[in-house]
């Protein structure tokens, strides 16, 4: 099995992204978006697939919904000892699938709804979410055959290796309704084996799908690892996984500001601004100035009760935006849309470098 | 009269037939290498005092001259090379340590030869920089490591001073006196011109050079020469020299016979004097008074300008760098061993210190390891030569580098490693007025200018094929390099991977 980050292999892969959002918190079920990235089956190879549902899990919200892949029983075991040291597991189950013949060589898939142990967590001095965060982290890094794909509350990410229509009916998300979902197929350049580099990948409820390469990785990599990440798989949604993490729960940047950074302003642009503006997008672009991302890409980052959209400066991947009364549609084709939805309002393709942000309406609560 | 031993290095011909006898060559070598020979009216060369500067060959009208390397030879050996010999003839002549100038010139591993680059195909196009905004613009300074808000929620701006340039690109530190007023004039304007930095170096600032103080880094140093509260107004950002890559461990010696009115003045020394740097600060023994004067500058500059802290690249310089990173410093820079000196012992020039690039990828990784490469920007030179030098040094992890040799070399600088003589031919390194007239600002800014426009121009059509169009993707991106011809330890300390990998 070829895995990424192994011998220090990286992969570059071409892609197709989708995503669906009900402003009004409507739940959505799982099969519209399962329809929607169907339509782009060629921009993947079958080489990885998979989705993230926001509200699906109204009745555990309350509590982290960790995911994960095991290689081997020894491995669960050594995990979920883990677990019971750091969290309270209020529920544990294997995670639903249908068998296929089209997906195989499934691992064990586990689903974990914890929440951190309370005297451990005072002991640690962190708050909850970064406890929850180094808690991952070590996972992954440390228990070999272990795997925490997914960590959000009422959330979830379910992919595998396959074709993403595939990889929907494989855990059959029809069952699941929620009120955000994205998607993506993957286009890998190799022909890694590995579940967990499918996308989406997420750091608690910071879920990312992405069409592109990056140019900046390296940049942007050693310059977020200085802050406890690590980037083992060593691709490119994960660094930008983590950059959104980091920018938005560990600084307090808004989503709007941690756009302007990934993909900052071109100078010229900064210098035809306000004062005021231009001082604010200047110091943005200083102070992160290593998390700016160049090379193309095309992003859709799910988090709690917002979407964000977002394309690289030079706009050099595709991405659609769709309205229809409180729906958002953000596809990396057009058909990707008209497809569950043939009648819109408004349909449009954001420019480069301008993110596309959605967020529920303030009266609805999740 | 004793037997001379030594043989000249280099042999002056002169193509007889072409010669027209209007002896250019002899007013314009300084060292007195050309003569007349008025009985025979023949041209003839004192070969012995030929450094190979070739302002002659540049001058002659017939194009008669060249200066070719002599084929003398001593009796073949592998261990006991000519040059090895020939300083020990002169070293036995003299009682005296020898002396050098420029950069190191023995044949250590350049690893920026021995790095590659990447290109960008297919799974991400390469830019185009005549169609697609190319970025460049670089700042140097500390980052806060958090964010503030205003009570509306705005963001407060919070950072500390900072340098901004145009391109990731400074003249390094190069004193008035170590250089000519003239040299001095073209660094000047070709900072203000291209929106970069130069650097006083230890000598001072001279009052005409005060209408540059916007682009101008102003140096304090272990002599202290010219220093005091007008010389560090003026500035943009104080440099703290601690040490020198052509030298580290020891200070600088101008000797009192390039001590005229001019520098005597600038320096607050007696003219005539020699100005002896000592090899520490005195008042620097250890970390923390090197953290007592950078904010000593800050208070006397009201936290106004960036404090930058100069080190030679030495064994343990990725410990150094964190310290000072500690320290109170906004900007580290450090110069590799095959920096470029005035005057240095040639033997401390040849065999002390370590090369930049080794250097900057330790000090690059262990302040990341540490968590604390935000807190400083860090300058890299000592022989930083083309374009290509610049990008690599970037995708280390430099965020800014300073050229010393290659701006002098634009400005007619032959290389011939003399400086410490005081008669540089091309009216660089020198005080005597004859000579510095040669150098005339205008042209010499203008091929500065020249110069960093066209590294500018190499630079961003490499950011193009990697598929970057801002120099900040580029900081640090080690993937974008590979070695070659390296062996693993190497590759391991500059954090690469070796070509085809
Ligand atoms: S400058 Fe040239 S032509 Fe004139 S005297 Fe010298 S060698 Fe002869
Ligand atoms: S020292 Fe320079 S100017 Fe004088 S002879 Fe030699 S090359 Fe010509
Ligand atoms: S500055 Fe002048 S003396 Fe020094 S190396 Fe260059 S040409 Fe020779």
């Amino acid at each position: 099995m070829f895995r990424e980050g192994e011998n220090e292999n990286r992969i570059p892969s071409g892609c197709a992204i989708s995503g669906i959002f009900s402003k009004k918190g409507e739940r959505i079920s799982g099969e519209s978006i399962i329809k929607s990235i169907s339509v782009m089956h060629d921009r993947s190879n079958g080489l990885g697939g998979g989705f993230a549902g926001y509200g699906i899990y109204p009745e555990y919200k309350d509590f982290y919904a960790l995911h994960i892949f095991y290689d081997t029983q020894a491995a669960k075991d050594e995990c979920e000892k883990y677990l019971e040291r750091c969290f309270e597991i209020v529920n544990l189950s294997k995670i639903p699938i249908k068998k296929t013949r089209k997906i195989t060589n499934e691992p064990l898939i586990w689903r974990y709804f914890v929440y951190p142990l309370p005297v451990r967590l005072a002991d640690s001095h962190l708050d909850e979410d970064e406890y929850v965060v180094r808690r991952v982290i070590k996972i992954n890094s440390e228990i070999k055959g272990a795997y925490v794909f997914s960590s959000g509350k009422n959330m979830g990410v379910f992919k595998a290796v396959g074709f993403p229509e595939d990889v929907g009916e494989f855990y059959r998300l029809a069952e699941y309704e929620g009120y955000s979902w994205t998607a993506h197929g993957r286009y890998p350049t190799n022909t890694p084996g590995w579940w967990g580099g499918a996308h989406p990948f997420a750091m608690l409820d910071y879920s990312i799908v992405h069409n592109g390469e990056i140019s900046s990785y390296d940049a942007n990599r050693r310059y977020i690892e200085m802050f406890g990440y690590k980037c083992t798989l060593l691709t490119d949604t994960e660094a930008i996984t983590y950059i959104f993490d980091y920018l938005v729960r560990r600084m307090g940047l808004t989503i709007e500001e941690a756009a302007s950074v990934v993909a900052a302003p071109f100078w010229s642009t900064i210098n035809k601004k306000e004062p005021q503006e231009a001082e604010r997008l200047k110091y943005l672009r200083n102070i992160f100035s290593s998390l700016l991302i160049t090379g193309p890409f095309s992003i859709l980052l799910g988090y709690t009760g917002g979407i964000m959209a977002l394309n690289d400066r030079l706009k050099l991947r595709s991405m659609v935006v769709g309205e229809r009364g409180d729906r958002v549609y953000m596809a990396s084709e057009e058909a990707a849309i008209r497809v569950i939805e043939p009648d819109l309002d408004r349909i449009y393709a954001p420019k480069g470098g301008q993110p596309v942000i959605v967020k529920l309406n303030d009266d609805v609560k999740i | 009269m004793p037997i001379n031993f030594i043989h000249p290095e280099y042999e002056v011909i002169r193509d007889f037939n072409k010669c027209i006898k209007c002896r250019v060559c002899e007013r314009q070598c300084s060292n007195e290498v050309h003569k007349l020979d008025p009985d025979h009216n023949i041209m003839t060369a004192d070969d012995s005092k030929c450094v190979c500067c070739h302002r002659c060959v540049s001058v002659c009208p017939t194009k008669a001259l060249k200066i070719v390397k002599s084929d003398h030879t001593f009796k073949t050996n592998s261990n006991w090379m000519p040059e090895t010999i020939t300083e020990i003839y002169r070293q036995a002549e003299s009682g005296g340590v020898l002396l050098s100038s420029m950069g190191n010139p023995k044949p250590f591993p350049v690893y920026w030869d021995k790095i590659l680059i990447n290109a960008s195909q297919v799974t991400n196009p390469s830019i185009d920089p005549l169609r697609e905004p190319m970025e460049t613009k670089t700042f140097l300074g500390a980052k806060p490591n958090k964010i503030e808000r205003d009570k509306d929620g705005r963001l407060i701006n919070n950072l500390p001073p900072q340098l901004e340039l145009t391109l990731p690109i400074m003249f390094s530190a190069m004193s008035y006196g170590s250089i000519s007023y003239n040299a001095h004039e073209s660094l000047a304007r070709a900072a203000r011109e291209l929106g970069i930095y130069y650097n006083t170096g230890e000598g001072g600032l001279h009052e005409d050079f005060y209408q540059y103080g916007a682009n101008t880094i102003v140096q304090v140093a272990s002599g202290r020469f010219g220093v005091h509260k007008g010389y560090l107004d003026a500035a943009a950002a104080v440099e703290i020299k601690m040490g020198q890559g052509a030298k580290p461990g020891i200070g600088g010696h101008l000797p009192g016979t390039k001590i005229g009115s001019d520098i005597s003045k600038t320096r607050m020394i007696p003219e005539g004097t020699d100005a002896i740097s000592p090899a520490p600060h005195h008042d620097i023994y250890s970390i923390e008074d090197l953290r007592q004067l950078v904010y000593s500058l800050k208070e006397a500059t009201e936290y106004k300008k960036p404090v930058i802290v100069k080190i030679a690249a030495v064994h343990n310089v990725a410990a150094i760098a964190s310290g000072i990173a500690r320290s109170g410093a906004d900007i580290i820079s450090i110069d590799g061993f095959r920096g470029g000196t005035g005057a240095a012992p040639t033997r401390i020039r040849d065999n002390v210190g370590i090369p930049i690039e080794l250097a900057l990828a330790s000090v690059d990784e262990r302040l990341r390891a540490e968590g604390i490469r935000g807190n400083v920007s860090l300058v890299i030179g000592g022989s930083v030569r083309s374009s290509t030098d610049v990008v690599k040094a970037i995708a280390l992890g430099a965020d800014a580098v300073y050229i010393g040799t290659a701006a002098l070399i634009a400005l007619g600088c032959h290389l011939c490693r003399s400086c410490h003589t005081g008669l540089c031919n091309w009216g660089i390194a020198t005080q005597k007025a004859e000579l510095v007239k040669r150098l005339n600002p205008e042209v010499g800014y203008t091929r500065l200018v020249n110069l960093i426009t066209a590294w500018r121009h190499e630079i961003t059509e490499l950011m193009g094929c990697m598929g970057i169009n801002s120099i900040e993707a580029l900081k640090g991106n080690r993937l974008m390099l590979r070695g070659i011809g390296l062996n693993e330890k190497e590759l391991e300390i500059l954090g690469i991977k070796h070509a085809g990998e």
